[in-house]
């Protein structure tokens, strides 16, 4: 194939990315190219840099370890008038059943279970059933309970390029008050701790 | 009681509420005074019986949890090493939990107001179809709860009326085996529905089913899902010999 230059390879890796049916990884794009993948990621920067320059109505986000292009979320309420798409409501016992499962996988539903004091069986189904969270096999004690992990779709849903890029959980050595929220994102590595289990 | 419904709606659980308690009453975490949290707590309780007993169970069994530290606190202590003292405070599981718990609550906020796809997000919807033709390209090693999934609509199919008779069939799960590996002779792939069809009995469909995760452990056949449309196809592990059959008895299977 012609060689080519950073000029002609920017827009080329912008088709790749806008025709990918979902997140392409850097790899992907090398292969489908013949190229480095220091090539990839450096048209990958000039696209980024182009479109901080002349913003679109979309950006590029890392997701899921590859690329995606999402419309800005500004344009959320406009786009949410097409009504393409339904949304996944949250429920709270949901939401607090993914994060737990999210921060502590692989994690068996006793363990969800008594981390929030409630029967979380049909949560763990939705969740399941949504896709956000899949069975990553057994666990080796007695009864042999099942364990879960969070997917792909998850880390698309909520735009996540990795576990490593979840919101850092706070550790916690007396109460917030109330109707207080964390609000900080960094990325923190994950926190991984032994479960008590009764 | 209206009021107390109202307030009960917002909590998830037991520790939710007992957070909430201590919260409001702006208590110590460290130092929770036992006999007014659970006098406090068993009064929404009460207030509870009349909502949801489904709900009431993991709450009654907090109820139980504060009643027995509660009394373990009135238990003269054995002070036999100073040190331990804090370790044997009956209170610490619970406050641990508390606290474990809230750090999950707070999380979980945090992750709902990030941008989510589908709700303040959009990404292009991919439209396809010239593409199906070409689809070996995209198949994925099928998971168990997509497995499962399959055979639960198999099933759906294969209801049956429910008649009492008794029969003894002869089901094999060998036979089963063997036909679905006749039926791959040839073959690139077959879909994973084609080997339930001709109206299979439920206990037909079940055999069938058996036979294939055999096979699958027998790593004769290796079960992908196409990556775009969620189809389930079965293709042959080696190519599969005119003459072979299959030298397993049921027993070896241990379905005999």
């Amino acid at each position: 194939m012609i060689p080519l230059d950073i000029h002609e390879l920017t827009p080329l890796v912008e088709a790749l990315i806008f025709a990918a049916d979902g997140p392409i990884k850097v790899e992907r794009m090398a292969e489908a190219l013949d190229l480095e993948q220091a090539e990839i990621c450096a048209a990958i920067e000039a696209l980024e840099a182009d479109y901080e320059e002349h913003p679109r109505g979309f950006f590029m986000q890392e997701v899921s370890g590859g690329y995606q292009l999402r419309t800005r979320p500004e344009y959320a309420d406009y786009l949410r008038k097409l009504g393409q798409s339904r949304p996944f409501k949250f429920s709270r016992p949901a939401l607090e059943s993914l994060s737990i499962i999210a921060y502590r996988q692989p994690v068996t539903r006793s363990e969800i279970e008594y981390l929030r004091g409630v029967d979380s069986g049909s949560v763990v189904k939705t969740l399941l059933e949504k896709r956000l969270i899949r069975i990553l096999g057994k666990k080796d004690v007695p009864g042999k309970p099942m364990i879960y992990g969070t997917t792909k779709e998850f880390l698309e849903l909520f735009g996540l390029s990795d576990l490593a890029s979840l919101p850092t959980l706070r550790e916690f050595s007396d109460l917030v008050p109330e109707e207080e929220s964390g609000e900080f994102m960094a990325s923190m590595p994950l926190l991984v701790e032994e479960v008590d289990e009764e | 009681m209206d009021n107390y419904a109202i307030q009960l709606k917002n909590f998830e659980g037991p520790l939710d509420l007992l957070l909430h308690l201590i919260k409001k009453n702006e208590m110590d975490v460290y130092d929770i005074p036992m006999a007014e949290i659970t006098r406090q707590y068993l009064t929404i309780l009460d207030a509870m019986k009349s909502l949801n007993l489904d709900m009431a169970g993991e709450f009654l069994l907090m109820a139980a949890t504060l009643l027995h530290i509660k009394s373990k606190m009135l238990l003269p202590k054995i002070v036999e090493d100073e040190l331990e003292e804090e370790e044997d405070d009956p209170r610490a599981e619970l406050v641990r939990r508390l606290l474990e718990y809230q750090k999950y609550k707070e999380v979980s906020l945090t992750l709902e107001s990030k941008p989510q796809l589908g709700r303040d997000l959009f990404a292009r919807v991919s439209a396809e179809p010239e593409v199906l033709e070409n689809a070996e390209a995209g198949f994925v090693s099928v998971g168990l709860f997509d497995l499962v999934e399959a055979l639960k609509e198999v099933m759906k199919e294969s209801s049956e009326p429910l008649v009492h008779q008794v029969d003894m069939e002869q089901l094999s799960v060998t036979d089963r085996i063997n036909a679905i590996l006749s039926q791959l002779q040839g073959q690139e792939s077959i879909a994973f529905s084609d080997l339930f069809t001709g109206g299979l009995k439920r206990s037909e469909v079940i055999v069938t089913f058996l036979a294939l995760l055999e096979l699958v452990k027998l790593r004769m056949v290796r079960i992908m899902q196409n990556v775009r449309y969620g189809s389930i196809w079965v293709f042959p592990a080696v190519a599969i010999e005119e003459s072979e059959e299959l030298d397993l008895g049921d027993d070896s299977l241990g379905y005999s």
